[in-house]
Protein backbone atom coordinates (compact mmCIF):
# COMPACT_ATOMS: atom_id res chain seq x y z
CA UNK A 1 0.00 0.00 0.00
CA UNK A 2 1.19 3.14 -0.61
CA UNK A 3 0.56 6.75 0.72
CA UNK A 4 1.64 10.17 0.13
CA UNK A 5 3.07 11.75 3.07
CA UNK A 6 1.88 15.41 4.14
CA UNK A 7 4.65 17.65 3.46
CA UNK A 8 4.33 21.26 5.63
CA UNK A 9 6.37 24.77 5.25
CA UNK A 10 6.54 27.37 7.92
CA UNK A 11 7.09 30.47 6.75
CA UNK A 12 8.09 32.02 9.51
CA UNK A 13 6.41 35.08 8.69
CA UNK A 14 6.57 37.17 12.15
CA UNK A 15 10.10 36.30 12.40
CA UNK A 16 13.69 36.85 10.70
CA UNK A 17 15.63 33.87 12.06
CA UNK A 18 14.94 32.09 8.65
CA UNK A 19 17.31 33.29 5.67
CA UNK A 20 15.14 34.89 3.45
CA UNK A 21 17.15 33.40 0.27
CA UNK A 22 16.65 29.55 2.04
CA UNK A 23 13.11 29.93 2.68
CA UNK A 24 12.04 31.92 -0.29
CA UNK A 25 13.57 28.72 -2.48
CA UNK A 26 12.31 25.94 -0.75
CA UNK A 27 8.64 27.82 -0.73
CA UNK A 28 8.88 28.44 -5.38
CA UNK A 29 10.87 24.56 -5.05
CA UNK A 30 7.42 23.28 -3.42
CA UNK A 31 5.14 25.64 -5.32
CA UNK A 32 7.33 24.51 -9.00
CA UNK A 33 7.01 20.66 -8.27
CA UNK A 34 3.26 20.76 -7.83
CA UNK A 35 2.70 18.37 -5.19
CA UNK A 36 -0.30 19.72 -2.48
CA UNK A 37 1.43 20.98 0.81
CA UNK A 38 0.48 23.36 3.33
CA UNK A 39 2.15 25.90 4.26
CA UNK A 40 1.54 27.70 7.35
CA UNK A 41 3.00 31.35 8.25
CA UNK A 42 4.16 30.69 11.50
CA UNK A 43 3.86 27.23 13.59
CA UNK A 44 4.98 28.80 16.64
CA UNK A 45 2.19 31.22 16.62
CA UNK A 46 -0.35 28.36 15.28
CA UNK A 47 1.18 26.54 18.73
CA UNK A 48 0.87 29.39 20.83
CA UNK A 49 -3.46 29.36 20.00
CA UNK A 50 -3.46 25.48 19.96
CA UNK A 51 -4.63 25.71 16.77
CA UNK A 52 -6.53 22.39 15.74
CA UNK A 53 -4.86 22.00 12.74
CA UNK A 54 -1.53 21.07 14.29
CA UNK A 55 -3.18 17.99 15.51
CA UNK A 56 -4.67 17.43 12.57
CA UNK A 57 -0.77 17.87 11.05
CA UNK A 58 0.44 15.39 13.63
CA UNK A 59 -2.15 12.48 13.42
CA UNK A 60 -0.06 11.27 9.57
CA UNK A 61 2.73 10.79 8.42
CA UNK A 62 4.67 14.43 7.28
CA UNK A 63 7.89 16.06 6.20
CA UNK A 64 8.09 19.38 8.17
CA UNK A 65 10.51 22.56 6.43
CA UNK A 66 11.00 24.25 9.64
CA UNK A 67 13.81 25.12 12.15
CA UNK A 68 15.13 22.99 15.02
CA UNK A 69 13.35 19.94 15.10
CA UNK A 70 13.72 20.17 19.15
CA UNK A 71 12.11 23.29 18.92
CA UNK A 72 9.36 22.00 16.11
CA UNK A 73 8.25 18.60 18.00
CA UNK A 74 8.20 20.73 21.28
CA UNK A 75 6.02 23.45 19.87
CA UNK A 76 3.40 20.54 18.73
CA UNK A 77 3.58 19.19 22.11
CA UNK A 78 2.57 22.37 23.82
CA UNK A 79 -0.53 22.67 21.34
CA UNK A 80 -1.11 19.40 22.44
CA UNK A 81 -0.66 17.54 19.00
CA UNK A 82 2.70 15.74 19.85
CA UNK A 83 4.46 14.51 16.48
CA UNK A 84 5.10 10.83 16.51
CA UNK A 85 9.01 10.30 15.93
CA UNK A 86 8.46 7.27 13.94
CA UNK A 87 6.28 9.10 11.14
CA UNK A 88 7.67 12.70 11.14
CA UNK A 89 10.91 14.51 9.61
CA UNK A 90 11.68 17.70 10.21
CA UNK A 91 14.02 19.50 7.81
CA UNK A 92 15.55 22.83 9.10
CA UNK A 93 16.00 25.73 7.19
CA UNK A 94 18.33 27.63 9.48
CA UNK A 95 20.79 25.02 9.26
CA UNK A 96 20.62 23.56 5.93
CA UNK A 97 20.57 24.41 2.17
CA UNK A 98 17.17 25.05 0.41
CA UNK A 99 18.43 22.47 -2.08
CA UNK A 100 19.13 19.80 0.57
CA UNK A 101 15.80 21.11 1.76
CA UNK A 102 13.69 20.53 -0.87
CA UNK A 103 15.63 16.87 -1.97
CA UNK A 104 14.11 15.63 1.67
CA UNK A 105 11.22 16.62 0.90
CA UNK A 106 10.72 15.66 -2.31
CA UNK A 107 12.34 12.36 -1.44
CA UNK A 108 10.44 9.80 -3.86
CA UNK A 109 7.64 12.67 -4.33
CA UNK A 110 6.40 12.33 -0.76
CA UNK A 111 5.76 8.40 -1.39
CA UNK A 112 5.42 6.42 1.35
CA UNK A 113 5.37 2.30 0.90
CA UNK A 114 4.33 0.38 3.66
CA UNK B 1 -12.53 29.31 14.91
CA UNK B 2 -9.65 29.41 12.45
CA UNK B 3 -9.56 31.04 8.72
CA UNK B 4 -7.62 28.68 6.05
CA UNK B 5 -6.75 29.39 2.68
CA UNK B 6 -6.90 26.78 -0.39
CA UNK B 7 -5.16 27.03 -3.51
CA UNK B 8 -7.16 24.29 -5.65
CA UNK B 9 -5.56 23.27 -8.91
CA UNK B 10 -7.81 19.93 -8.74
CA UNK B 11 -10.86 18.76 -11.15
CA UNK B 12 -12.78 21.45 -12.06
CA UNK B 13 -10.29 24.22 -12.08
CA UNK B 14 -7.28 25.16 -14.23
CA UNK B 15 -3.58 24.75 -13.00
CA UNK B 16 -1.96 27.68 -12.52
CA UNK B 17 1.78 28.51 -13.79
CA UNK B 18 4.34 27.61 -10.73
CA UNK B 19 5.29 31.51 -11.01
CA UNK B 20 1.81 32.56 -10.51
CA UNK B 21 1.28 30.10 -7.45
CA UNK B 22 4.39 30.79 -5.75
CA UNK B 23 3.71 34.73 -6.04
CA UNK B 24 0.32 34.23 -4.22
CA UNK B 25 1.78 31.96 -1.33
CA UNK B 26 4.25 34.38 -0.66
CA UNK B 27 1.95 36.97 -0.77
CA UNK B 28 -0.81 35.37 1.65
CA UNK B 29 2.09 33.81 4.00
CA UNK B 30 3.61 37.11 4.64
CA UNK B 31 0.30 38.29 5.23
CA UNK B 32 0.02 35.35 8.17
CA UNK B 33 -2.68 33.49 6.19
CA UNK B 34 -2.15 29.94 6.33
CA UNK B 35 -2.51 28.43 2.55
CA UNK B 36 -3.03 24.86 1.51
CA UNK B 37 -2.02 23.72 -2.06
CA UNK B 38 -4.73 21.46 -3.09
CA UNK B 39 -5.17 18.72 -5.29
CA UNK B 40 -8.12 16.27 -6.57
CA UNK B 41 -9.34 14.35 -3.65
CA UNK B 42 -7.88 16.24 -1.06
CA UNK B 43 -10.49 17.63 1.45
CA UNK B 44 -10.88 20.96 0.99
CA UNK B 45 -12.86 22.16 4.15
CA UNK B 46 -9.51 20.45 5.73
CA UNK B 47 -10.38 20.96 9.56
CA UNK B 48 -13.38 20.63 11.65
CA UNK B 49 -14.56 24.11 11.84
CA UNK B 50 -13.77 27.41 10.94
CA UNK B 51 -14.07 29.19 7.51
CA UNK B 52 -12.36 28.05 4.44
CA UNK B 53 -11.61 29.96 1.33
CA UNK B 54 -10.80 27.79 -2.08
CA UNK B 55 -9.39 29.74 -4.55
CA UNK B 56 -8.86 28.46 -8.10
CA UNK B 57 -8.96 29.17 -11.81
CA UNK B 58 -12.65 27.59 -12.18
CA UNK B 59 -13.31 29.22 -15.74
CA UNK B 60 -17.03 30.72 -14.25
CA UNK B 61 -17.59 27.37 -12.88
CA UNK B 62 -18.22 28.11 -9.18
CA UNK B 63 -19.28 24.69 -7.00
CA UNK B 64 -21.55 25.27 -4.66
CA UNK B 65 -19.96 26.99 -0.97
CA UNK B 66 -20.80 24.66 1.45
CA UNK B 67 -21.94 25.81 5.38
CA UNK B 68 -22.84 23.49 8.34
CA UNK B 69 -22.68 24.62 12.08
CA UNK B 70 -19.35 24.28 12.17
CA UNK B 71 -17.20 24.52 8.65
CA UNK B 72 -17.81 26.99 5.74
CA UNK B 73 -16.47 26.79 2.43
CA UNK B 74 -16.49 29.28 -0.12
CA UNK B 75 -15.27 29.30 -3.62
CA UNK B 76 -13.45 31.92 -5.41
CA UNK B 77 -12.70 32.01 -9.34
CA UNK B 78 -9.02 33.77 -9.80
CA UNK B 79 -9.13 33.91 -13.25
CA UNK B 80 -7.10 36.28 -14.49
CA UNK B 81 -5.93 38.13 -10.90
CA UNK B 82 -3.11 38.92 -9.90
CA UNK B 83 -0.90 38.00 -7.01
CA UNK B 84 -1.48 40.92 -4.87
CA UNK B 85 -5.34 41.10 -6.16
CA UNK B 86 -5.60 38.15 -4.82
CA UNK B 87 -4.12 38.74 -1.53
CA UNK B 88 -7.03 41.82 -1.41
CA UNK B 89 -9.51 39.53 -1.96
CA UNK B 90 -8.27 37.00 0.65
CA UNK B 91 -7.94 40.39 3.07
CA UNK B 92 -11.57 41.67 2.19
CA UNK B 93 -13.51 38.08 2.69
CA UNK B 94 -11.52 37.41 6.01
CA UNK B 95 -11.82 40.94 7.35
CA UNK B 96 -15.89 39.74 7.28
CA UNK B 97 -14.87 36.57 9.46
CA UNK B 98 -14.78 36.34 13.22
CA UNK B 99 -11.36 35.37 13.45
CA UNK B 100 -8.89 38.46 14.18
CA UNK B 101 -6.71 39.03 11.62
CA UNK B 102 -3.38 37.28 11.45
CA UNK B 103 0.02 38.75 12.20
CA UNK B 104 -0.82 41.00 14.88
CA UNK B 105 1.42 39.64 17.33
CA UNK B 106 5.40 37.89 17.05
CA UNK B 107 4.87 34.60 18.08
CA UNK B 108 7.65 35.56 21.47
CA UNK B 109 7.22 32.51 24.59
CA UNK B 110 9.05 30.26 26.21
CA UNK B 111 8.40 26.12 25.04
CA UNK B 112 9.43 23.77 27.45
CA UNK B 113 11.24 20.66 26.71
CA UNK B 114 10.18 18.19 28.57
CA UNK B 115 12.52 15.59 28.04
CA UNK B 116 14.83 17.84 30.24
CA UNK B 117 12.49 19.76 32.61
CA UNK B 118 12.84 18.36 36.40
CA UNK B 119 9.61 20.26 36.80
CA UNK B 120 12.06 22.30 39.32
CA UNK B 121 9.77 25.61 39.04
CA UNK B 122 13.23 28.23 38.83
CA UNK B 123 11.24 29.21 35.56
CA UNK B 124 7.82 29.91 37.79
CA UNK B 125 10.04 31.68 40.43
CA UNK B 126 11.49 33.88 37.92
CA UNK B 127 9.40 35.39 35.65
CA UNK B 128 7.50 38.32 36.61
CA UNK B 129 4.89 38.03 34.14
CA UNK B 130 3.23 35.10 34.79
CA UNK B 131 3.57 33.68 32.00
CA UNK B 132 4.49 29.77 33.36
CA UNK B 133 1.92 28.19 35.67
CA UNK B 134 1.37 24.47 37.01
CA UNK B 135 -1.27 21.81 35.59
CA UNK B 136 -3.91 20.12 37.66
CA UNK B 137 -1.25 17.41 37.98
CA UNK B 138 1.69 20.17 38.97
CA UNK B 139 3.27 20.18 35.95
CA UNK B 140 5.28 23.38 34.58
CA UNK B 141 3.60 24.46 31.46
CA UNK B 142 3.65 27.88 29.45
CA UNK B 143 -0.08 29.72 29.85
CA UNK B 144 0.33 32.34 29.47
CA UNK B 145 2.25 33.32 26.02
CA UNK B 146 1.20 36.81 25.23
CA UNK B 147 2.58 38.14 28.42
CA UNK B 148 5.99 37.16 27.38
CA UNK B 149 8.38 39.91 26.53
CA UNK B 150 9.67 40.33 22.96
CA UNK B 151 13.13 39.06 22.51
CA UNK B 152 13.04 38.33 26.41
CA UNK B 153 15.15 35.28 27.13
CA UNK B 154 15.74 35.75 30.54
CA UNK B 155 13.93 32.76 32.14
CA UNK B 156 15.84 30.34 29.55
CA UNK B 157 18.90 31.77 31.24
CA UNK B 158 17.89 30.27 34.59
CA UNK B 159 16.52 27.00 33.74
CA UNK B 160 19.32 24.76 35.32
CA UNK B 161 18.84 22.35 32.56
CA UNK B 162 18.37 24.27 29.25
CA UNK B 163 14.74 23.12 28.80
CA UNK B 164 13.70 26.11 28.18
CA UNK B 165 13.51 27.51 23.83
CA UNK B 166 12.73 30.32 22.41
CA UNK B 167 12.45 29.03 18.77
CA UNK B 168 12.95 32.63 17.24
CA UNK B 169 16.03 33.67 19.49
CA UNK B 170 19.06 33.78 17.00
CA UNK B 171 21.51 31.78 19.65
CA UNK B 172 22.16 27.92 20.53
CA UNK B 173 20.88 25.88 22.02
CA UNK B 174 17.89 28.50 23.29
CA UNK B 175 16.70 28.55 19.53
CA UNK B 176 16.26 25.17 20.01
CA UNK B 177 19.28 23.47 18.52
CA UNK B 178 20.53 20.36 20.35
CA UNK B 179 22.36 20.86 23.38
CA UNK B 180 25.95 20.23 23.82
CA UNK B 181 28.28 19.22 26.26
CA UNK B 182 29.44 23.04 26.34
CA UNK B 183 25.70 24.31 27.37
CA UNK B 184 25.73 22.05 30.36
CA UNK B 185 28.79 22.61 31.64
CA UNK B 186 27.76 26.09 31.55
CA UNK B 187 24.53 25.07 33.38
CA UNK B 188 26.49 23.67 35.87
CA UNK B 189 28.31 27.10 37.14
CA UNK B 190 24.31 28.10 37.86
CA UNK B 191 23.71 29.16 41.19
CA UNK B 192 20.41 28.02 42.59
CA UNK B 193 17.43 30.73 41.47
CA UNK B 194 15.70 30.22 44.79
CA UNK B 195 18.71 32.22 46.61
CA UNK B 196 19.06 34.57 43.73
CA UNK B 197 15.27 35.59 44.38
CA UNK B 198 15.58 35.63 48.12
CA UNK B 199 16.43 38.93 48.75
CA UNK B 200 20.17 39.42 48.54
CA UNK B 201 20.55 39.36 45.26
CA UNK B 202 18.39 42.88 44.60
CA UNK B 203 20.68 43.65 47.71
CA UNK B 204 23.34 42.62 45.17
CA UNK B 205 21.01 45.37 42.65
CA UNK B 206 20.99 48.13 44.69
CA UNK B 207 24.65 48.03 45.96
CA UNK B 208 26.41 47.21 42.84
CA UNK B 209 29.95 47.28 44.53
CA UNK B 210 29.07 43.94 46.29
CA UNK B 211 29.15 43.02 42.96
CA UNK B 212 32.65 42.94 42.53
CA UNK B 213 32.99 40.59 44.96
CA UNK B 214 31.20 38.02 42.83
CA UNK B 215 34.47 35.98 41.31
CA UNK B 216 32.58 34.74 38.55
CA UNK B 217 30.38 37.30 38.04
CA UNK B 218 30.56 38.11 34.09
CA UNK B 219 30.38 34.22 33.45
CA UNK B 220 27.03 33.51 35.37
CA UNK B 221 24.14 33.24 34.10
CA UNK B 222 21.71 34.10 36.51
CA UNK B 223 23.37 37.32 36.78
CA UNK B 224 22.91 37.77 33.09
CA UNK B 225 19.32 36.55 33.39
CA UNK B 226 18.72 39.67 35.56
CA UNK B 227 21.03 42.03 33.23
CA UNK B 228 18.33 41.14 30.56
CA UNK B 229 15.46 41.19 32.81
CA UNK B 230 16.35 44.43 33.27
CA UNK B 231 17.29 45.46 29.76
CA UNK B 232 14.16 44.20 28.71
CA UNK B 233 12.45 46.27 31.19
CA UNK B 234 13.95 49.36 30.61
CA UNK B 235 13.15 48.81 27.17
CA UNK B 236 10.05 48.04 27.50
CA UNK B 237 9.70 52.04 29.46
CA UNK B 238 11.57 53.49 26.87
CA UNK B 239 8.96 52.51 24.11
CA UNK B 240 5.98 54.85 24.31
CA UNK B 241 3.33 52.49 23.67
CA UNK B 242 3.10 49.77 26.09
CA UNK B 243 -0.21 48.91 28.04
CA UNK B 244 -0.71 49.89 31.16
CA UNK B 245 -0.92 46.48 32.74
CA UNK B 246 3.00 46.23 31.68
CA UNK B 247 3.16 49.61 33.03
CA UNK B 248 2.37 48.71 36.41
CA UNK B 249 4.45 46.08 36.32
CA UNK B 250 7.64 47.78 35.55
CA UNK B 251 10.04 47.66 38.09
CA UNK B 252 10.14 50.17 40.95
CA UNK B 253 12.71 47.66 43.14
CA UNK B 254 10.16 47.76 45.39
CA UNK B 255 7.96 46.19 42.80
CA UNK B 256 10.50 43.64 41.84
CA UNK B 257 10.50 42.78 45.25
CA UNK B 258 6.59 41.74 45.48
CA UNK B 259 6.31 40.24 42.16
CA UNK B 260 9.45 38.32 42.77
CA UNK B 261 8.05 37.09 45.92
CA UNK B 262 4.63 36.52 44.17
CA UNK B 263 6.17 34.34 41.62
CA UNK B 264 8.50 31.98 44.13
CA UNK B 265 5.31 31.70 46.50
CA UNK B 266 3.41 30.42 43.74
CA UNK B 267 6.24 28.20 42.66
CA UNK B 268 6.98 26.61 46.26
CA UNK B 269 3.07 26.13 46.55
CA UNK B 270 3.18 23.66 43.61
CA UNK B 271 6.62 21.85 44.89
CA UNK B 272 4.99 21.53 48.15
CA UNK B 273 2.18 20.57 46.45
CA UNK B 274 3.89 17.94 44.14
CA UNK B 275 5.91 16.56 47.19
CA UNK B 276 2.84 16.21 48.83
CA UNK B 277 1.53 13.97 46.26
CA UNK B 278 4.80 11.98 45.86
CA UNK B 279 4.54 11.07 49.81
CA UNK B 280 1.08 9.82 49.47
CA UNK B 281 1.69 7.95 46.49
CA UNK B 282 4.46 6.59 47.79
Amino acid sequence: MTTRRRIVYCNCSFARVLAPEVKSKVLEGLAASGVAFDAVPDLCEMSARKDPALVQIASGDVAIAACFPRAVRWLFSAAGAPLDADHSQIFNMRSETAVAVLSSLMRDDGTITS
Amino acid sequence: MSFRVALYEGEGASPLDAGDRFAILRGLLDKGYRVSCLRSGEPVAGSASGSAMVLGRFGGQLPAAISDSAVSVAFHDINGMDAATVVGLVDQVQSATPDPAPGKWKPWFPVIDYSRCTNCMQCLSFCLFEVYGVSKEGKIQVQNQPNCKTECPACSRVCPEVAILFPKYRHSPINGDEVNTDDLRREAMKVDISALLGGDIYSLLRDRSAKSKSRFSKERDDERALKERQNCLAKLQQEGAIPAEVLAALPSPAEILVKAEAARARAQAAIDQNQKQAVQQS
